[in-house]
């Protein structure tokens, strides 16, 4: 079954299916793998295909070395709203290491977070229990930014000398 | 003092209006309770004891005269005609209703002031030295940095979820007067071997539960590099802070954890990966900061002239004298002085300022300086240029606002949190322990004998009061269901920083101004000539103290 989530700033219809479990059967189609068993049955997976990982909160981008690049898409969990590991990940996945997939905030995360989340870098949201039409809005809080981000890649400070 | 332009009001006015919609989504349920905490505290929104708590931030202590009148137009409008100064340089509105608060928000906007981030698990206001400036002491104006650092920390968007609030200070001066070692960071400014300013970087210091002085991890980090350094910094604490006891969250238990060298690797890793990029200062964008705080129109005095006429008004009239030698701040500019405004008059809360008062303050620092007012950490407001000719007339004004209790620095400048009167959280009421030891020592005279004490009171061991780090500290404890007070001797928050030491079992609140009576003998019996109580401490430990309270 599709899902409707926000991506690249509008709603769409979304075939990717978040795997929670680490070991038993797959279903077929897109899917979104925990990272540690996409490391554990990496071979299997590969010769699969349609595969995405994503990661816990407690998993740094760097478990996956190399291989960031090959995805289409990386996931980053948020098992509650508080828990602000994601939002590092996110923009050391752009940042450090160029991934230019889709970048996917899953889990508990809320709509006052997006924009946040997508100055990290994040493009796609699987936003729980809201009202998608009215949470794109949350996406547009902010005009201006003071910091470097991955929307904004020159810090005010450098805008204003301009 | 920094003016915002037209970037930083479309933020601020754009954030005003993501408040707005949030509180309105609150009140009709579609947020629920859990999910606008971080929301409402991250816009300085409490929900308090008795009635909501809104902590307004003031930038490092700087504030001006329209704020200032504005700050008492808004306590009338939306609040009971009153504030209270907080142990962070910040303001606090204790009875504003959640209603109204995207209302005060916009209303703090029309003179460039805001509540954004004064609580939460974020990055909170800069606190700076309230002198910096003036200051004799001073290295450089640590305000430019502030303001620099402000807007980095300002909405940034990977650090508003943080494991647990995260503090910062930066001092300026030789004396430290910014406490950075207690501190999540703490920056001191230097120069280094070219001259060049340089900061070093402690880390992992602070109060609360388990006080810790701050570890340094860089010892000259040059200025250019100071952003993309705390980013590291924070997003290694981001990464690595505990998150599962609220109570080890704090940067301090991650740097004891993990060791304050291998902290400092983790950092210089990150840090490798963004160093050089965008985030590294321009010399303009330094400029432009410091372009905001240069001094302002200074008149030539006649210094000596003043100084003579100081001294036959010092003579003429003691409570002046008192006030001189107490009150007021040597100043970098001859023939000025920086003024202390005492919030601990007798009686009244410490830190807690009226509406009339704010009003006639902002008055003052137009007539008797350049429209600037600042904050301070030990809930004081301070004139930052006075010409010494109009420090009489000054004196006089303030002595009429109840506003020149002559006891900074003495055991009488009580630093002292809300406590049980208004927090939820305290076990234990601060503010009529502070008023009994201000009435038990109201002799001015026994006051001055004994010189410079810093006495701290916090009502819980969150520490907002300070206690650690005051020479006497006294912490409400919750003993059963009743407020006992637990004194510590021997913190010290400046260069020589130093927590307290718990001086035995605790004291009921009636006990206590005995036995600070009991302590503050045992220091005069003491003491050498040039000691001051913590001196004394030092020397001869706490037995004596404890024999002394304990018999």
């Amino acid at each position: 079954m599709p899902e409707r989530i926000i991506k690249d700033g509008a709603i769409v219809e979304d075939n990717w299916q978040v795997v929670r479990e680490l070991e038993g059967d797959l279903p077929s189609g897109n899917i979104i793998v925990p990272a540690q068993r996409w490391l554990d049955e990496k071979d299997a997976l590969q010769a699969r295909g349609n595969v995405a990982v994503w990661l816990a909160s407690d998993q740094s981008p760097k478990i996956l070395g190399d291989a960031i690049n090959d995805f289409a898409l990386i996931a980053v969990d948020f098992p509650a709203f508080a828990d602000g590991r994601g939002f590092s990940y996110g923009r050391e996945l752009r940042e450090q290491h160029g991934f230019s997939g889709d970048l996917r905030a899953i889990g508990n995360f809320m709509r006052d977070q997006l924009a946040y989340l997508s100055r990290c870098g994040f493009n796609s949201f699987a936003l729980q229990n809201s009202d998608l039409e009215a949470a794109l809005q949350s996406l547009q809080n902010f005009s201006v930014h003071y910091q470097v981000s991955i929307d904004n890649p020159q810090p005010l400070f450098r805008a204003r000398q301009g | 003092m920094y003016i915002y332009d037209q970037f930083d009001r479309q933020i601020i006015n754009e954030r005003v209006a993501q408040f707005r919609d949030q509180t309105q989504r609150y009140l009709a349920g579609e947020i629920t309770d859990e999910q606008f905490l971080p929301l409402r505290l991250q816009n300085g929104l409490y929900i308090q004891r008795l009635a909501p708590m809104l902590r307004i931030c003031i930038p490092y202590g700087t504030l001006n005269a329209n704020q200032l009148r504005k700050l008492a137009d808004i306590t009338r409008k939306y609040d009971k005609g009153y504030a209270h100064f907080s142990t962070r340089q910040n303001i606090q509105l204790n009875w504003p209703k959640l209603e109204e608060v995207p209302d005060i928000l916009a209303d703090l906007a029309t003179v460039e002031m805001h509540a954004n981030q004064t609580s939460g698990n974020c990055i909170r206001n800069f606190t700076a030295d309230q002198f910096s400036g003036v200051a004799q002491d001073e290295v450089e104006d640590a305000r430019p940095w502030c303001e620099i650092l402000r807007q980095w920390s300002t909405f940034h968007p990977e650090f508003a979820f943080l494991p647990r609030k995260f503090k910062i200070a930066i001092c300026g001066s030789k004396r430290d007067r910014a406490a950075v070692a207690f501190h999540d960071i703490g920056l001191e400014i230097i120069k280094d071997s070219a001259g060049e300013t340089a900061f070093k970087v402690f880390v992992g210091g602070g109060l609360g539960r388990t006080p810790v002085i701050g570890s340094m991890i860089h010892d000259c980090l040059p200025k250019q590099h100071v952003i993309s350094y705390l980013d590291a910094i924070l997003r290694v604490y981001n990464q690595l802070g505990r998150r599962d006891n609220k109570y080890k969250a704090r940067i301090k238990i991650l740097v004891k954890a993990m060791g304050a060298e291998a902290f400092k690797q983790k950092v210089e890793e990150e840090w490798q990966a963004i160093k050089d990029g965008p985030m590294t200062l321009t010399q303009d964008a330094v400029d432009h900061a410091f372009s905001f705080f240069q001094p302002p129109a200074y008149e030539a005095q006649d210094a000596a002239a003043a100084q003579s006429t100081l001294d036959d008004q010092r003579l003429s009239e003691a409570r002046f004298a008192a006030w001189l030698s107490h009150n007021t701040v040597a100043h970098k500019q001859p023939g000025y002085a920086a003024v202390n405004v005492s919030l601990k008059e007798t009686g009244v809360a410490p830190g807690d300022i009226t509406a009339e008062q704010m009003e006639a303050v902002a008055a003052l620092s137009e007539e008797f300086g350049f429209g600037e007012i600042r904050s301070t950490h030990e809930q004081n407001l301070v004139l930052p240029d006075v010409r010494k000719i109009d420090l009489f007339a000054l004196w006089q004004k303030l002595d009429a606002l109840r506003l020149a209790s002559p006891v900074i620095g003495t055991l009488n400048d009580i630093i002292c949190c809300p406590g049980g009167d208004y927090c939820a959280l305290a076990n234990a009421k601060s503010i009529p322990v502070a008023e009994a030891i201000q009435r038990r020592f109201d002799d001015l005279d026994y006051l001055y004998d004994l010189g410079e004490i810093e006495l701290n009171i916090s009502g819980c061991m969150n520490a907002c009061g300070h206690h650690h780090i005051g020479h006497i500290g006294i912490l409400g404890v919750d003993k059963k269901g009743q407020e006992f007070y637990q004194i510590s001797l021997g913190g010290s928050q400046s260069n020589d920083a130093a927590i307290g030491k718990i001086l035995g079992p605790s004291f009921a609140q009636d006990e206590v101004p005995e036995v600070i009576s009991k302590l503050l003998e045992t220091y005069v019996n003491n003491r050498t000539e040039e000691e001051r109580f913590l001196d004394t401490y030092r020397r001869i430990g706490i037995e004596p103290f404890k024999e002394r309270v304990y018999a």
